[in-house]
């Protein structure tokens, strides 16, 4: 174990599959000479050379067409977007070509690849910068999706993401790249589809996935010195969604706060609420309630944007609201 | 053409070589049909704008600024010489890397830097910031963050032009790298199916980020409007008086009905990519920026030519210069005493109509119930030591 950040967890990832499988490669804008704009793939053209490592031109829907071809015929492309805002040029090939094609051929054609790249807001990057892209993806079956919150996590899932035989969208946080934790050295592997509870108490239940896990356990720390203990699930994977994790931890707490980066509507705390009213109805104290973006576009003034996401005060009156306490927590 | 070859065809002096276009109005770099008054008010602007981006590039260093921001600097040439000739009603579009395309367009000082602040007191309401300045009164249509994304959106201006039977342009400027991107093609396709009155402008300085054209593009660029019929143009955009002429002519042309056209412009990035980007690093050297700082600056071009011709004294230039910082510290005074945009318009301008029937927003906040009211109590959390 050595305590690294989660960019080089990732960067960990892509070499320790490389290594033992010569049909994954990496390619996507600056990814090789320039060691990727957040400096993921750093080393790694000089370690694979430019037969595996390939800066695309900035033509994100031909390459991730190219890269869905590649994954066609067996190869295992990992096809990196500078940021998943910029995805939405290419959404077709994910969503009509990757997506579908297993289905329509009668499972002749799997299509193992990865998209990879930083999802959701950073600091003040305004609008066409600024968003949570999960929803787009998990929306269509056919696509898998993982969002990794820590560096061991980071490690772990985008390697199954690698070897999974079905696309799978890994989806980072540019505020996340620096974070640091301990990851193990040696082939490591997390399963799709096994959710992490990174905090336990049995008074509410904050289910929440990607970057906002560090919200939710900074929410957690507010409300514990009020003497309220929350459970901090961590899906880590949307899609395979572990439901037997999610239904454990409401039969705990039977008090549920969905937390979540992107907007509302459809969002993905809508589609988990709805699993927990078919499944875990009677074991509810209270509505679930969400935690979301602002329903607005992502403003760029400090204040509006401060205003728009969604933050740790939010979460604790979340919290307090389905515990049915006065706002006004600390 | 590559930088290399482009710095053979310029020079520093007043004499510099023509550059050759195809297909589009001649050019010359002489001070000939420039009035002393238009030479001043060039050399006027272009001081303005490198000014005004050295005030933000401060701003930005001590955080008033946030986000990315991209400069312009070193391709100012550009914005005064492809914009200045425009008419008024004429339309500009064009990326991320704007602030003085919007400057040139008419958007004040004092606006742009207060956007560029994120204050109630931008082009944009503070909600755009660096990348999103906007001011269509003024003709200008922002300030475009994702790479290829306003080049079919200058087509749809133009076609909104030809639609209603005016007779302005529409100027759409995109950086070489976006060249790549399909939605180039496929506006450059119907531009010319439907003859629509605008030009394309790439402002090539070399590079799309940290990589440079060559390495991702296998033609020149003057070839990529060859397959759509549509004429190509190379424009020296470092000399802002052959740009200026170009322009003019070619907006003639095309409010005429020539249709529409796409220019090469030879340009060159003084600065990083974006604020967090190095000026030189892997993707270029240092003695290349060095070079270019030191021979192609469009402004120091210009300065030097007018005073080889004995139009500008030192003292004079010293005065245009000073009322060009002031410009940019009063900008940035007032964007500081702008106030930020009122909390309670989060949620206005996301739709230009409020329905009267059914729910637009649909997060809920404040629509809640008041927390604390009704329900079972929770378990273990009786008292008042909560509040
Ligand atoms: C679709 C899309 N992909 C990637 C990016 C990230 N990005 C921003 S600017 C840029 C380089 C663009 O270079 P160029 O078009 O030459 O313009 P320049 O920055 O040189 O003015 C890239 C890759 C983006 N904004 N949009
Ligand atoms: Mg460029």
């Amino acid at each position: 174990m050595a305590e690294i950040t989660y960019r080089d967890a990732l960067n960990a990832a892509m070499c320790q599959e490389m290594d033992r499988d010569d049909s994954v490669f990496l390619m996507g804008e600056e990814v090789a000479e320039y060691d990727g704009a957040y400096k993921v793939s750093r080393g790694m053209l000089d370690r694979y050379g430019d037969r595996r490592v390939v800066d695309s031109p900035i033509s994100e829907l031909g390459f991730t067409g190219l890269c869905v071809g590649a994954a066609m015929t067996g190869l295992r492309p990992i096809c990196e977007f500078m940021t998943f805002n910029f995805s939405f040029l290419a959404i077709d090939q994910v969503i009509n070509s990757a997506a579908k094609m297993m289905y329509m051929t009668n499972g002749q054609v799997p299509v193992p690849i990865v998209f990879r790249g930083p999802t959701g807001a950073a600091l003040q990057l305004s609008a066409q910068h600024s968003q949570a892209c999960e929803t787009w993806y998990v929306h269509a079956p056919g696509v898998k999706l993982v969002t990794p919150a820590t560096p061991a996590d980071a490690k772990g899932l985008l390697a199954a993401a690698i070897r999974d035989d079905d696309p799978v969208a890994v989806m980072e946080g540019e505020l996340l790249y620096n974070v640091r934790g301990e990851v193990p050295d040696e082939e490591y592997v997390i399963p799709l589809g096994v959710a992490d509870l990174k905090r336990s108490g049995d008074d509410v239940s904050i289910v929440t996935h990607g970057k906002m896990v560090h919200v939710a356990l900074q929410a957690a720390r507010t409300l514990a010195r009020d003497g309220i203990e929350a459970d901090v699930l961590d899906l880590r994977s949307i899609r395979p969604l572990d439901v037997d994790a999610i239904l454990e931890t409401v039969a705990r707490t039977n008090r549920v706060v969905y937390l979540e980066e992107g907007w509302p509507f459809a969002g993905v705390g809508a589609q988990i609420v709805s699993l927990i009213q078919d499944e875990g109805f009677d074991d509810l104290d209270a509505p679930v309630v969400r935690v979301t973006q602002a329903d607005v576009p992502m403003p760029y003034a400090k204040n509006l944007e401060q205003l728009a996401k969604p933050g740790v005060k939010a979460v604790v009156e979340a919290c307090r609201k389905v515990l049915y306490l006065p706002a006004g927590g600390r | 053409m590559t930088q290399a070859t482009r710095e053979t065809e310029t020079g520093v002096n007043g004499d510099a070589a023509a550059v050759a276009t195809k297909g589009g109005p001649g050019a010359g770099s002489g001070l000939r049909g420039f009035s002393r008054d238009d030479l001043h008010g060039l050399l006027a602007d272009m001081l303005l704008y490198r000014r005004f981006e050295e005030k933000a590039e401060e701003a930005y260093a001590i955080g008033k600024i946030g986000g990315f921001c991209h400069l312009h600097i070193g391709q100012e040439g550009l914005a005064a010489g492809a914009i200045k000739p425009l008419r008024a009603d004429d339309l500009v579009i064009t990326a991320y890397r704007e602030h003085t395309q919007a400057l040139a367009k008419g958007i004040t000082p004092r606006a742009a830097m207060a956007e560029l602040y994120g204050r109630s007191g931008g082009c944009s309401g503070g909600r755009g910031g660096s990348m999103h300045l906007f001011d269509t009164s003024l003709g200008f249509y922002g300030g475009h963050g994702i790479v290829g994304g306003q080049i079919p959106l200058g087509a749809g201006l133009a076609w909104a032009i030809r639609y209603r039977g005016g007779d302005q342009v529409c100027v759409c400027f995109m950086g070489d790298a976006a060249v790549n991107q399909g939605s180039f093609l496929e506006s450059l396709n119907m531009s010319a199916v439907w003859q629509l009155p605008v030009i394309y402008v790439v402002e090539n300085n070399g590079y799309g980020m940290g990589t440079a054209f060559s390495r991702v593009s296998v033609t020149d660029m003057e070839a990529r409007s060859g397959a759509y019929g549509i004429p190509a143009h190379t424009v020296d955009g470092q000399d802002v008086l052959e740009t200026y002429r170009f322009f003019e002519e070619l907006a003639g042309q095309v409010r005429a009905g020539a249709g529409p056209q796409f220019v090469n412009a030879l340009t060159y990035r003084f600065r990083g990519h974006s604020m967090s980007d190095p000026v030189s690093g892997t993707y270029r050297s240092r003695a290349e920026v060095e070079r270019h700082v030191e021979e192609q600056d469009p402004i120091t071009i210009l300065r030097d030519r007018m005073m080889d011709a004995d139009l500008l004294t030192q003292e004079e230039l010293e005065a245009v210069d000073a009322e060009a910082r002031a410009a940019s510290e009063d900008a940035a005074d007032f964007a500081d005493a702008s106030p930020p945009p009122d909390p309670s318009t989060l949620y206005d301008h996301v739709y230009a109509e409020i329905n009267e029937h059914g729910r637009l927003f649909l997060d809920g906040r404040g629509k809640g119930p008041a927390a604390g009211a009704g329900g079972p109590a929770a378990p273990g959390f009786g008292g008042g030591d909560h509040g």
